[in-house]
């Protein structure tokens, strides 16, 4: 199977696993055992998108139990004989080569996953920034040999691109080194913050300039957070970036 | 353009770029120094590479697991991740 696989280098693996239960969307070839007509087949797919029951084949890494995902929708690109090529957007945890067996069984005449490949996980998608394993390589070839990092800088993304789905905040200076020896955040840090932040909910909080200072979890809503004067609003679970690099300007106040 | 401006256009690229509408809520207005800290796009290459993500297109054959080893091995890393497996054979997971 091919497509979309985010790699995460050095420090960028902290936050990484924030993208594996996100939204994927896949491309699949099916073969039909036996052909089936359009009409049947369309009729047979609407049925399996929304919330669908799946068993974890076999082969699987999880407990092989019926357990619930949703399917946002399975297009039909391509219809001919036995042959079926779908695209599917569905939640994370989805077993495709289940999906293609269990429509299959719905038709009555048997499928299996022919093909694979996956076309978005989450915020990552199949763009001009998809780049296989030989441009990685001659981009370090001509940063290595030839001192030319332009190539390397295009292919690497920052790691503010593995957030890009959460709600933010973003803090002020005198915030973010607190935040960064794991402080918790309190109103008076925030500058800004998105509309979607929610109780419970994993929210990325960053720098004026953007740059990731720590994922924490939500305490309040984006509403309530913007009528409060002060507390904490934000516990801080994982902190990204090294103290030392914002000025402490809480220490000081310490010391006072 | 001011450092800020440039910090806020860059999260809201990607949030647009990743297929993500999110809206602000403004609560204060605030600089930032230039002394310390630096844009995302703007880190030293070193930096750049220890803080990065490769939107890696997985060849067929070798398992995410081996893919991110040759990754590591090629950047002489300490560490590397993936988000979300993709298995060369069996249903993948995540």
């Amino acid at each position: 199977m091919t497509g979309v696989l985010p790699v995460a280098l050095a420090n960028a693996t902290k936050v990484i696993g924030n993208v594996i239960h996100t939204i994927k969307e896949y491309v699949m070839v099916i073969q039909l055992h036996t052909p089936v007509d359009n009409e049947r087949l369309r009729e047979v797919l609407r049925y399996f998108t929304g919330v669908i029951y799946q068993r974890p084949p076999l082969r699987s890494s999880v407990k092989r139990v019926i357990r619930t995902r949703r399917i946002h929708y399975i297009d039909l690109l391509e219809h001919s004989d036995r042959y079926v090529l779908v695209r599917v957007g569905c939640e994370a945890g989805t077993y495709m080569r289940k999906l293609a067996h269990d429509i299959g069984l719905l038709l009555g005449v048997g499928a299996h996953m022919r093909e694979l490949r996956r076309t978005r996980t989450g915020p990552y998608k199949e763009d001009e920034t998809l780049v296989r394993m030989q441009e990685v390589s001659e981009a370090l070839y001509l940063w290595r040999n030839k001192g030319d990092e332009r190539y390397l800088r295009k292919i690497i993304l920052p790691v503010e691109t593995a957030i890009a789905h959460l709600p933010k905040i973003i803090i002020r200076d005198t915030a973010v080194d607190a935040v960064a020896h794991g402080a918790h955040l309190a109103v008076p840090g925030i500058v800004r913050l998105t509309k979607d932040v929610a109780l419970n909910k994993t929210v990325a909080i960053l720098t004026l300039k953007g740059e990731l200072v720590a994922l924490g979890t939500a305490l309040k809503s984006a509403v309530e957070i913007a009528n409060m004067k002060k507390g904490i609003v934000v516990r801080t679970k994982r902190v990204y970036m090294k103290p030392g690099i914002y000025p402490a300007v809480w220490k000081k106040r310490q010391e006072q | 353009m001011g450092l800020v401006e440039k910090g806020i256009r860059f999260i809201e690229k990607i949030t647009k770029n990743a297929g993500y509408d999110q809206e602000w809520i403004i609560l204060r207005e605030d600089d930032t120094s230039p002394d310390y800290g630096v844009l995302p796009y703007q880190r030293p290459i070193n930096e750049h590479i220890r803080n990065g993500v490769i939107n890696l297109d997985k060849p067929p054959g070798p398992t995410s697991h081996e893919v991110v080893a040759w990754i590591k091995k090629m950047f002489e890393l300490e560490r590397a991740g993936h988000g979300g497996t993709l298995e060369p054979l069996y249903p993948q997971l995540g």
